[in-house]
């Protein structure tokens, strides 16, 4: 089974993200793995076990993002590919997917593209259907689980209304939730391994694309309001007596 | 002026975000409602209630499961024919594929999980928040038509005029499916976090009531979901008297208390209620980022250094065994329920 786990590289979590100059900043923060994109490598490399294969790493992204490519390798995939030109800098949803569908074509195609739930940097989580639309793959969004019998893959979407299990031939597009599993901890082996490898680089002329133009752009960058309010410790005498005062406050707001 | 609103739904039942985006169209001009399904005759007719000039409807069997390959090709054909200015879709995780496969399909862009937009002579500006809600950005997108999801609660819903009539037209289903639904796991009760006007979370300090005695016969791990089991009961309670949904941290969730559904934060559902009660939460910044945009947040924890205390705007430090029931017992009296 050959398996392509799509991922970008974004600031941490824990990053304070400012609006500088109409650009976003995170100062010297480090940029890690998306950490969706952590389910995504690691669903793959549990169907890689389950089924035999391989696992690719796919990543859009400047030189720098290298490092998330190193840290799926250290986790267990076989072989990374960054594409990255500078002619990139500006991509929609819809502009990745159109690479990302270039680039996995270049790689003949997969079995089973896995991608996480959504990016924490933009958020949209479009990029995996338009993947899909792209190559023709039926999408097989939000899987909490996977299951390969023979060239049928089927999963559990996890929707606000509860689980629904879908089932579809291969080659499909699939994104990951959570449910998947915890992604495991790069190996002592495994690190060493991702210090050696050797990523190849593709650029847009190796794809044999041209640039797409983004139709969705930014035109402002806006930080919100900090939250300056202070917090309101409610005390008393007994849990009843906090439990007044506190209806009381809850009831004022006229939030309910 | 005219927009399509796609009205998602799951068996009938609508999410109400699709009602705040058809309000949202009816404020630029004429308002399409787009209903697509086998057997929804129903949803149609509370569209109109609820405002659509018009409503199109793509009753058939092909559609009578959501795919997402289906619906999008039935989209983009009615986009195609009838020539809309914008597609507005409440933010749901259908409508999110929905609208990516048609974007892609008409050569244009989506501007997703929007909280503002404003039309600008036939153009858009959109408002979202990005990196976590970190950020905020003003964005447009240069395709016709522009396509947008909203984020539930962040647009008024309109009144429904029960009875109201008007017209409804059937259109065909178009696309061929790439997947067959083989049905719905049971496992998981509906949970409706994005819609929910108040939220009570719980925490791993759910489980940290020693006064309890688990049945005999559970090793330690069933004991503690046992416990928390007992400690989300009286947080559902709460629940359930001020009309809201139950939510959970993460760590609620990786302790098996309760199912990934229920989540609220980074990798679960960014959620903005009118009101949010944190039980037994210390606040990882991965749960912050997912509810402090509530309007009035209250957090009950045993720690007084909790960050949740940071983003609270009310912070009881206590035992929540003891609060949440003083707590619903005292809103029980007071609200008259």
């Amino acid at each position: 089974m050959k398996i392509i786990a799509c991922i970008k590289q974004v600031p941490d979590s824990e990053a304070k993200v400012k609006a500088e100059g109409g650009q976003v900043s995170w100062g010297d923060a480090p940029l890690v793995i998306n950490p969706f994109d952590e389910y995504a490598v690691e669903g793959a490399l549990q169907q890689k076990e389950a089924a035999g294969g391989t696992v690719t790493a796919l990543c859009i992204g400047p030189e720098s993002a290298k490092e998330a490519l190193k840290h799926a390798l250290a986790m267990g995939a076989d072989e990374a590919i960054l594409v990255s030109d500078p002619a990139l800098n500006d991509l929609d949803t819809v502009g990745a997917a159109k690479v990302l569908a270039a680039a996995i074509q270049k790689l003949g195609g997969a079995d089973m593209v896995i991608f996480g739930r959504q990016t924490l940097d933009n958020g949209a989580g479009l990029t995996p259907p338009q993947t899909a639309r792209l190559l023709g793959y039926p999408m097989l969004g939000l899987a909490g689980s996977i299951k390969v019998e023979g060239s049928a893959v089927t999963v559990e979407r996890v929707l606000e209304e509860g689980r629904q299990i879908m089932k579809a031939n291969l080659p499909a597009v699939l994104s990951v939730v959570q449910s998947i599993g915890e992604p495991r901890y790069p190996s002592f082996m495994g690190i060493r391994k991702a210090s050696k490898a050797t990523i190849p680089v593709w650029s847009l002329a190796d794809l044999g694309i041209s640039t797409p133009a983004a139709v969705v752009t930014r035109s402002e960058l806006i930080t919100p309001p900090t939250n300056t309010r202070e917090v309101e410790m409610i005390t008393g005498e007994s849990p009843a007596e906090i439990a007044e005062k506190l209806a009381d406050k809850i009831i004022a707001e006229k939030v309910l | 002026m005219k927009t399509f609103v796609y009205i998602d739904h799951f068996k009938g039942d609508v999410q109400p975000a699709s009602w705040e985006a058809l309000g949202l169209a009816k404020s630029f001009g004429t308002a399409v409602a787009l209903v697509f399904g086998a057997g929804v005759d129903d949803v149609a007719k509370a569209a109109v209630e609820f405002g659509a000039d018009e409503v199109l409807v793509a009753d058939d069997a092909s559609l009578k499961d959501y795919r997402a390959e289906t619906y999008a090709s039935t989209l983009s054909a009615l986009a195609s024919s009838h020539s809309p200015n914008l597609i507005l879709l409440p933010s749901t995780a259908r409508t999110r594929e929905l609208a990516a496969m048609a974007a892609v399909d008409l050569n244009t862009g989506v501007l997703t999980d929007l909280v503002g937009l404003e039309a600008n002579g036939d153009s858009f500006v959109a408002t979202r928040p990005i990196y976590e809600g970190k950020l905020m950005e003003k964005t447009v997108c240069a395709g016709k038509p522009v396509m947008a999801t909203i984020r539930g609660r962040a647009f008024p819903k309109p009144e429904r005029a029960a009875g109201k009539s008007g017209t409804i037209t059937k259109v065909a289903a178009a696309g061929e499916a790439k997947s067959s639904v083989e049905g719905y796991s049971a496992s998981e009760s509906a949970v409706n976090l994005g819609d929910a006007g108040v939220i009570v979370s719980g925490g791993r300090g759910v489980s940290n009531n020693p006064s309890l005695t688990p049945p005999a016969g559970l090793d330690e791990k069933q004991a503690e979901i046992w416990r928390a089991q007992q400690g989300f009961a009286l947080v559902t309670e709460l629940a359930q008297l001020l009309g809201g949904a139950v939510g959970a941290s993460r760590a609620a969730v990786d302790g098996g208390y309760i199912p990934y559904s229920h989540q609220v934060g980074q990798t679960g559902k960014v959620v903005a209620p009118d009101l949010y009660i944190a039980c037994g939460i210390s606040g990882a910044i991965q749960h912050l980022v997912g509810m402090r945009n509530a309007k009035v947040i209250v957090a009950v924890n045993k720690d007084a250094d909790a960050p949740i205390f940071k983003q609270a705007r009310y912070g009881v430090v206590g035992d929540l065994f003891q609060i949440l029931p003083a707590l619903t017992e005292a809103l029980k009296k007071k609200l008259g329920k």
